[in-house]
């Protein structure tokens, strides 16, 4: 193997650390509150009337009321409050971008620029709860209806369990061999340790009522009309499958990989060591993903990790706290910079060419002016799309799925809630509120159609 | 520089802050490490009659409340007088009164309603050179149910028999210590003066029970299983303090008789607020217990920094200040008009005065103003009570704005009227109008 001096190994290489490295760089991002950390910090809530966090907050949280429960020493009732808006409130407190949201409408930031740490005490209550097995929740007495979820994702669960809450029976449908949807596949390893995406599946799934079957994929396995033929009611909360391709030379040299797999992949290893990373790494793209990406190829021992964006700063889609991490992790970020071609060498990567972009007259364009940034490994994460088959008649815009505003579709007993539908950011809690919002519309209307016919005078 | 050194019937002390009778001046070395921070007198802790000392509890002894960040609000204690011998504590006191020539010492004492008691123990006292007495009839607790203590200050009799002993038997300055555990406070006060005394000092601890123990069912601090009542000091007591401080100092039968304020003082500001009505220097126990003896050291810089900005020579300059400016509430100017203003630049947000005013008050405050989150107080609606300004977390972002004479009031639809007209001279009082006819 070749050797540059005591230096790293070039290429794509395994191994490149320590086990004690590994365990340190993949450990808790934030660990949990203690309860003195949490008094002190539930101290800070002004408990505003109408408070701006709550109305920030795609699920509606009544964020005031749960700072105020562990302020009085009373964490279960904090984590029930929490529960009552958000069944994935444990994971929201992991991966919300709370300093774009709750937090950021905290007005403690007028006050003196620190927002209460909603999202940690958040956390401190829902582990709490989740750790003691506390379920709030019990099912109605049986309706006899039975409800097909497609995706056992954010959407999907929080449409199993609020469905489960109304007495349906729930059969969720999910492709991949694990449930929790990108939860369990599309978080870094660091937000959501100690397999906690699995242990939030069995706390929701644990009222009861919710059979999930894995390895059933939409399209493959079984279509839309088989559903509404079978079920009284479908709820389709799908992620997106579908990665964004660069469409430019070079594209299919080893090396050039989905930023979307890396991080399924490392969350799938329960060994980080066996994990190949090269050690100068491009990754392309300016949202969560690539963040994610980047931040995790410098734990996994790369030296040089560099973000390419072909916009600026202000445009990225990652938070300024996720690139501050980016960037407090040893990764480089560079803007006005598309790709261009990639170079090889013996079929493998060897670096990217880029070119510098601008803006002439509010149009993004190539100056012409190129570069060559040196790379072994070189990670996509330019976007992702809904695609689907088995859908047949089903409207779509803008390839998502059209709803409307209880997350009905343009077909009668069909809901879709979650990243395959045109509306709301693609968070985990705009999906977890989508698909409770779903499932209370479609037991709205199985109540409705329950309903013996009452005499019109 | 302002002049801060105090003379208190007679006890000279640098400045004005002593430490009060309690558990921080139970010993020597206690009183030592306070004059070496910078305390300018001391109580020492209460003295009994001599033979085999009184005997505390061995398990907690104190309770608390808190605020925000667990900061300490309200302190509740059932310990007893000093429990040590009564001759150590007259030696030391002997002998740190000759290290520390400078500073006040005064001694506490609390023994049985008994002539031959006072007559025993004063001369044993003065023989330690110590500046003055202080008479304890002020604790709740424990020592009360023994005919001592606040057992004696609720019964004005007792407390005039009592000075009257005591300024027989002893030349030294007598400082009567009342407690607030009473309906009228200006009765124990009369009863110190007539019977002689120098001066009083007030207030003791209120009796309290400052918490439960949700679990075990037993009230705070708990005994094994069991709890009493004890006294209650601390930032919480201050404004009933103040109340009654202010109540001897305006009072025509006590007027000029000297008060040593105590209770909840823990800033400078406390301190100045207590020499404005009408203390002559000033006692503090729970602050130092939360924080130790170093807070003197805000406490004489602060007092004097704000002296010296606000042009104050000595303390006389300060004391009594504001007794003139309370009244009864029948002698308040109703004409007076005062409307909440709200400094939007300053403004957070958080919407606590708009609540506030629209659950429990007046409906005077909007939230929402063309769409947007935005408090604002409406004059119309205003009654001026003030809620909006206590529950706001900015400080000065509402303030109370007079409505100046001549302007109209949006409320009542009437020109503000610069004369001054009470209640009792308000049409709808129907004393006022017996008085007319």
């Amino acid at each position: 193997m070749e050797r540059l001096g005591n230096g790293p190994k070039a290429g794509i290489e395994a191994g490149r650390l320590t086990a004690a490295d590994y365990e340190a760089n993949f450990a808790d991002l934030h660990p949990r509150l203690d309860r003195h950390e949490a008094l002190v910090e539930s101290d800070r809530c002004y408990f505003c009337y109408d408070a701006p966090c709550m109305t920030a907050c795609p699920t509606s949280i009544d964020i005031p009321l749960f700072i105020r429960q562990i302020q009085t020493g009373n964490p279960l009732g904090s984590a029930k409050t929490i529960f009552d808006q958000n069944i994935l409130g444990g994971m929201c407190a992991r991966v919300c971008p709370t300093e774009t949201l709750c937090e950021q409408a905290c007005v403690r930031n007028t006050a003196e620029d620190k927002p209460v740490e909603i999202g940690k005490l958040q956390r401190y209550s829902t582990d709490i709860a989740m750790e003691q097995g506390r379920q709030f929740y019990s099912r109605k007495a049986p309706t006899g209806k039975t409800i097909a979820v497609v995706g056992a994702g954010p959407a999907g669960l929080a449409a199993a369990h609020r469905l489960a809450m109304h007495g349906h029976s729930v059969v969720v449908l999910e492709a991949r061999e694990k449930a929790g949807g990108l939860n369990e596949y599309g978080i870094a390893t660091y937000k959501a340790v100690d397999d906690f995406a699995a242990r939030e599946v069995d706390y929701v799934t644990a009222i009861g009522g919710i059979e999930i079957r894995n390895g059933q994929a939409l399209g493959r396995d079984f279509s839309l009309s088989d559903l509404t033929a079978q079920y009284d009611a479908v709820f389709l909360g799908m992620g997106l499958a579908g990665v964004n391709g660069l469409g430019i030379e070079g594209e299919a040299l080893t090396g050039v990989e989905d930023a979307v797999d890396f991080i399924a992949a490392l969350r799938q290893a329960k060994d980080k060591s066996v994990l190949p990373i090269g050690r100068r790494v491009v990754v392309l793209g300016g949202g969560m993903t690539a963040i994610d990406a980047a931040i995790q190829s410098k734990l996994l021992g790369a030296e040089e990790v560099t973000i390419c964006y072909r916009r600026g700063k202000e445009n990225m889609n990652a938070s300024p706290y996720e690139q501050d991490l980016a960037t407090a992790n040893g990764v480089i970020i560079r803007h006005w910079l598309a790709p261009k071609s990639i170079i090889g060498k013996d079929g493998t990567v060897a670096g990217i060419e880029v070119e510098y972009t601008a803006i002439r007259d509010g149009r993004l364009i190539g100056t012409g002016e190129t570069g060559v940034i040196a790379a072994d490994q070189i990670f996509k994460a330019i976007g992702q799309t809904f695609s689907a088959s088995g859908l047949g008649a089903l409207q779509f815009e803008k390839g998502k799925i059209v709803v409307d505003a209880e997350g009905r579709t343009s077909i009668e007993g069909v809901w879709a809630g979650g990243d395959c539908i045109g509306t709301g950011e693609d968070l985990t809690v705009s999906a977890v509120a989508q698909g409770r919002d779903a499932a209370e519309s479609i037991a709205k209307a199985l109540a409705a159609a329950a309903q013996p016919a009452t005499a019109v005078a | 520089m302002a002049d801060i050194r105090n003379n208190f019937v007679g006890i000279k002390s640098p400045n004005p802050f002593w430490l009060a009778s309690a558990p921080p001046t139970d010993k020597a070395y206690n009183v030592e490490r306070a004059f070496k921070a910078g305390w300018g007198g001391v109580v020492w802790k209460t003295l009994g009659e001599e033979g085999p000392p009184v005997v505390n509890v061995n398990g907690p002894r104190y309770g608390a409340i808190w605020g925000a960040d667990r900061r300490l609000l309200g302190l509740n204690n059932i310990e007893l007088i000093t429990d040590r011998d009564l001759y150590t504590n007259l030696r030391e006191m002997k002998e740190v009164k000759k290290n520390w020539p400078d500073r006040a010492i005064v001694a506490s004492i609390m023994v049985p309603c008994e002539e031959q008691a006072w007559k025993a123990i004063l001369p044993l006292v003065e023989e330690t050179e110590v500046d003055g007495i202080e008479l304890n009839f002020g604790c709740p607790h424990g020592m009360s149910e023994r005919g001592m203590g606040s057992a004696v200050g609720q019964v004005p009799e007792y407390i005039e028999m009592v000075v009257r002993w005591c300024k027989q038997y002893t030349r030294m300055p007598v400082i009567t210590k009342l407690t607030p555990n009473i309906t009228d406070i200006r009765h124990p006060a009369r009863a110190a003066k007539r019977g002689g005394t120098d001066a009083v000092s007030l207030i003791n601890t209120i009796s309290s029970i400052v918490s439960v123990d949700l679990d075990t069912f037993s009230p705070n601090p708990s005994v094994g299983g069991k709890g009493s009542h004890g006294g209650y000091c601390g930032p919480a007591v201050k404004p009933i303090a103040l109340n009654m401080v202010a109540e001897i100092a305006r009072d025509p039968e006590t007027y000029g008789l000297p008060i040593s304020g105590i209770g909840g003082i823990t800033t400078w500001r406390d301190a100045a607020e207590f020499l404005a009505l009408g203390a002559g220097n000033v006692q503090v126990c729970t602050a130092a217990m939360t924080y130790g003896f170093k807070i003197v050291q805000e406490m004489i810089t602060g007092l004097s920094d704000w002296m010296d900005e606000k042009g104050h020579r000595s303390l006389d300059d300060v004391i009594c200040r504001a007794v003139p400016n309370v009244t009864d509430w029948q002698y308040l100017n109703l004409n007076y008009i005062a409307k909440a203003h709200i400094d939007q630049d300053a403004c957070i947000k958080c919407g606590r005065c708009h609540i506030a005013c629209e659950d429990t008050s007046h409906q005077a405050i909007t939230s929402m103003v063309d769409g947007v989150r935005h408090f604002e107080v409406m004059e119309e609606e205003c009654v001026g009570c003030n809620l909006c300004v206590n529950v706001c977390p900015v400080e000065n972002c509402i303030t109370m704005e007079a409505l100046p004479a001549g302007e109209l009031d949006k409320r009542t639809g009437k020109v503000v009227d610069p004369t001054y007209a009470n209640w009792t001279q308000h049409p709808n009082n129907p004393m006022a109008r017996q008085a007319a006819e």
